[in-house]
């Protein structure tokens, strides 16, 4: 059974359209991120999802019940929200009490919930102050806790890591994480970084441009990114695109020739594609399904971990992402193995993949 | 080098404090000249025997509060010899009822025309903010039928709503500006955590808004307590506000004038306001001033 279903939502503002026909579903204990550049509607669909922005067209239904067009508070759905949203004249205990004294539960009740809450997001000790006197991080448990505290169906997070310093962020990423683990909720989350898309979601849907480019698991998206845009903006360095031409089982580079990937479908002699290989695919070593390819190194940037080799092959630029204790000496002639197996195949003009979906 | 800087710049200070010293004793000298006055018996004021080198800014020989007496209880304005007192009460009723309903008013159209944004919102706000710019005289006789149509003319009734409506536009005007820097998502996360329209306004908002209402009600105050023309025109016998009062007593052209009387009158009128500066000032800047509210 589904837990969310969005079915062929479209928003329009006056005439322009900034959703067009979104339809995902999840089921429950899912943890959905809807990941993509500023302006690509992410936000208004969570909104609509909320009921604080009415829909154009299209049905959003949570447990089968039919939910656009109901109130917010009919909903049965919490949000935390990208600045907290905490109200400023309540102490962190009438905060999270709010939910609970909207709903006429009595002050007995209210206070067992927000006593459980706190303890579950360690934050006993601030109940008695006020937001102004919390930390980024404490807000931001406040403001989950909030959201917990009345047991809703959905949760929905808006961007809500994108006010914490780099450390911070990374903790409380493990930490929403760990909570949803542990309390196998269904969960919306909104960001900009696709490596919290990564890290935390069960589900992801990449979107741009007001359209869902592509939805699946981490693993698909990353492997098998359905378009151009989704390869590059899923995965840091981005990957790399290689303009090229389909010249018999090959992939002409411009000089340089690789052999099509074997999981690439619809081809044809004289096609121009572009050739998608992620900097990690990249090694100094031959592996079993590996094929050797020159380059010239440019520049090298150690992350600690990693190089990251900027290389010049077959006229184009590309990154390599290779072992920080790989022995490739400075600029000059580098001798790259490329593992062809993973290797994508994206039209060039529609930037679609290519390859047989499996 | 540092000690020739800071020497340079002290002097400039000194300079500066120099010239507000200056500056604020000059304002200062009508009150002082006021409340001298009103402190003195009248042959001090005149000149009179043994009073000759008396002038209007040297200080009382000796101190009387008989003026602020008469003016409070027994100088006669037109026929009644009972001072300003049943006036000062009228003034007050008028301003508790006009300052309270324009405030409260301009918050709701204020959080309204901000925060719950509806089609044709702008117009109307331009339409209130217009009526900023209303002269009063224009007003005046529209108005009087008016108040004749709802049998409210003469009344304290009728001279509120006249300040209720000539206030409206700027308490909207400063709740309005105010609560667009509240951020959006605050009434979103009430709307989800299941509070209504008033809930979220005064749960949520009105605890927060507190400088916004100390900048609207001492602009209101000192508006309605100063108002003259209105007060004149709308009020009847019985509710006249202090400043019609305040000008019946000084212009009465019988008999000598009392200046010492004249300036306890206008003290007495002037306190009020004065009150609601010193009580209130420190929050007024602070209010106007005032940007979003972080939590």
């Amino acid at each position: 059974m589904a837990a969310l279903s969005i079915d062929n939502v479209t928003k329009r503002f006056g005439t322009t359209e900034v959703l067009s026909d979104v339809s995902i579903g999840i089921d429950p204990g899912d943890f959905l991120v809807l990941v993509g550049p500023s302006g690509c509607g992410k936000s208004t669909l969570l909104n609509m999802i909320a009921g604080l922005t009415e829909l154009s067209d299209g049905e959003i239904r949570l447990e089968k019940r039919r939910i656009d067009g109901l109130e917010p508070k009919e909903r049965n759905i919490a949000m935390v929200f990208q600045s907290y949203a905490l109200y400023p004249a309540m102490t962190v205990e009438k905060n999270i009490a709010f939910p609970l004294r909207m709903a006429g539960i009595d002050k007995a009740g209210q206070a067992a919930k927000v006593g459980e809450v706190a303890e579950l997001l360690q934050i006993g000790h601030l109940l008695n102050r006020k937001p102004a006197a919390l930390s980024g991080g404490q807000r931001q448990r406040v403001a989950m806790g909030r959201a917990l505290v009345r047991d809703p169906k959905l949760f929905l997070f808006d961007e809500p890591l994108s006010n914490l310093d780099a450390k911070l962020r990374v903790d409380m990423r493990t930490e929403i994480k760990r909570l949803h683990q542990r309390l196998g909720t269904t969960i919306v989350y909104v960001t900009h970084d696709q490596v919290e898309a990564m890290t935390m979601a069960t589900k992801i849907a990449v979107m741009e441009g007001g359209a869902v480019q592509q939805f699946g698991t981490p693993a698909e998206i990353y492997d098998h990114p359905a378009n151009r845009f989704v390869a590059t903006f899923m995965g840091s360095p981005a990957m790399n695109l290689l303009k090229g031409q389909v010249t018999g089982d090959m992939i002409d580079l411009g000089g340089t020739r690789l052999p099509i990937p074997p999981n690439a479908v619809g081809l044809s002699d004289g096609q121009k594609v572009e050739l998608g290989l992620r900097p990690e695919w990249f090694g100094t070593e031959p592996g079993p399904d590996t094929v050797p390819m020159a380059g010239r190194l440019d520049l090298v940037e150690p992350t600690g971990p990693d190089l990251y080799a900027v290389i010049e092959a077959a006229g184009q630029i590309l990154t390599a992402r290779l072992p920080a204790r790989a022995d490739i000496g400075g600029p000059g002639e580098i001798d790259l193995h490329v593992d062809m197996l993973k290797a994508v195949v994206f039209d060039a003009e529609t930037g679609k993949s290519l390859m047989a979906k499996d | 080098m540092t000690v020739d800087a800071r020497r340079r710049f002290d002097f400039s200070r000194i300079a500066v404090y120099l010239v507000l010293l200056l500056a604020a004793c000059f304002f200062l000298l009508p009150l002082i000249a006021m409340v001298f006055t009103s402190l003195k018996t009248m042959p001090e004021i005149t000149g009179g025997a043994g009073f000759e080198d008396a002038t209007i800014l040297s200080p009382p020989s000796v101190v009387s509060f008989e003026a602020w007496g008469l003016a409070w209880s027994s100088a006669c304005i037109a026929v009644a010899c009972e001072g300003l007192r049943s006036y000062f009460w009228n003034s007050i009723l008028l301003v508790i009822f006009a300052v309270s309903i324009s405030v409260a008013l301009g918050a709701i159209n204020g959080y309204v025309l901000s925060k719950w944004r509806f089609r044709g919102d702008n117009i109307i706000f331009g339409m209130l903010l217009f009526g900023c710019f209303i002269p009063f005289q224009i007003v005046l006789i529209p108005m009087a039928r008016v108040l004749g149509i709802l049998d409210l003319a003469g009344t304290l009734g009728g001279l509120v709503l006249v300040h209720v409506c000539y206030g409206i536009p700027f308490t909207t005007l400063f709740f309005r500006n105010f609560y667009v820097t509240i951020p959006d998502e605050l009434i979103s996360a009430g709307r989800m955590d299941g509070a209504g329209f008033w809930q979220i306004f005064m749960i949520i908002l009105v605890p927060i808004s507190w400088p916004i209402f100390v900048v609207a009600i001492i602009w209101q105050f000192t508006n309605v307590w100063n108002d003259f023309l209105f007060g004149a025109s709308f009020a009847g016998p019985d509710t006249r506000p202090l400043m019609v009062a305040l000008n019946n007593l000084v212009n009465t052209s019988t008999g000598t004038k009392a200046y010492n009387v004249d300036m306890a009158g206008a003290m007495i009128a002037a306190l009020p306001t004065m009150l609601v500066y010193i009580v209130g000032g420190r929050y007024f800047l602070r209010g106007l001033t005032s940007g979003a509210v972080k939590g």
